[in-house]
């Protein structure tokens, strides 16, 4: 894959997408059910990505202990109402020392 | 409007803007760790700009996805912004090359920020107050995240991969406590997504869980919503 091309497809994308909600009359995406769907499309995806990004290598299911583990620890706090920051540093320090111990 | 009530209004616009900084960090080291170079990466978040689409292109990009599925990952996800910026637009009043920049800003906290105000002012000066403060912030802790992740190398020693899914996570949080609907369609998208993982090339199993769940939500009839 061509890194540039990626790169420069998603920002003409993405700002195309914002842009096209100012140019357009507001009745025409102003069907209830296209709101509430594309609502309720980052749910579905994001939550794809949380179960990918946990368990995939490639196309294979990878159980690694320390990810997990990681992973487990950053969940538990999400949970709790962490603040991102502290979400993020615990994943790492749970995944990072189960390394090293390991 | 009272003197009092603007500052407060731009005191919190920075504040969120500091908070979401946390996750340019995050989304930096991420997309150096797949691969991109980092100037790419901090080209995505300056053009770009919409945090969510840019971790899910770096991480159908980590995972071995092909352009195609990173691409309309990403876009699927950035589609929201469309009906902020129509949600926006009458209340911002922009016209002329006012519109072309308040298109850039156009995003979650944004939108957030100026739809919780009930004077027009207030909204349009929360609106660019918060996008001015994401921007900067965002930018300069995705350069950070970055170089850092550059400069300290293995990503995975310094437990990087268990901090992409849970930074995932936690964008997902807020919308699973929106309702019952989110819940239900959070877990049918991990399901689809586990069974696919091995069946699939990458990127396939992140859009098939979308295209799964859109079928699911139609069927939602309008007043059982909730």
């Amino acid at each position: 894959m061509n890194p540039w091309a990626l790169v420069l497809a998603t920002a003409a994308g993405c700002y195309l997408l914002k842009l096209a909600g100012y140019l357009v009359p507001a009745r025409v995406l102003d069907e209830p059910r296209v709101r509430r769907l594309v609502e309720l499309l980052p749910v579905a995806l994001l939550a794809a990505l949380v179960v990918v990004e946990a368990l995939a290598s490639g196309r294979h299911l990878q159980w690694d202990g320390p990810r997990l583990a990681g992973f487990a620890a950053g969940a538990v706090a999400v949970w709790r109402r962490a603040p991102f920051l502290a979400v993020v540093v615990i994943a790492a320090a749970v995944a990072a020392l189960l390394r090293l111990a390991g | 409007m009272l003197e009092e009530n603007r500052r407060g209004v731009v005191r919190d616009s920075l504040g969120v803007g500091l908070a979401v900084g946390a996750y340019g960090v995050a989304f930096g080291a991420a997309s150096v760790a797949a691969g991109l170079s980092v100037l790419q990466t901090s080209l995505l978040s300056l053009l770009a700009f919409t945090g969510g689409t840019q971790f899910a292109v770096v991480g159908v990009v980590a995972g071995g996805g092909t352009l195609g599925t990173a691409l309309t990952s990403g876009l699927l996800l950035g589609a929201r912004n469309t009906l902020y910026a129509m949600r926006l637009a009458p209340l911002l009043e922009v016209r002329g090359l006012r519109r072309f920049a308040a298109a850039h800003g156009t995003i979650d906290e944004t939108t957030a920020m100026a739809v919780a105000r009930r004077d027009p002012a207030l909204s349009r000066l929360a609106f660019w107050w918060t996008f001015a403060g994401i921007y900067v912030c965002w930018n300069a802790t995705t350069l950070a995240g970055a170089a850092g992740a550059q400069a300290l190398g293995d990503p995975t020693k310094f437990g990087l991969d268990a901090v992409v899914p849970a930074a995932f996570l936690a964008l997902l949080a807020p919308r699973l406590r929106a309702g019952a609907v989110e819940r239900r369609i959070a877990v049918g998208a991990a399901v689809i997504a586990l069974v696919l993982i091995p069946l699939t090339p990458p990127g396939v199993p992140i859009l098939a869980s979308a295209a799964a769940l859109l079928l699911g939500s139609l069927r939602v009839p309008a007043g059982s919503r909730r």
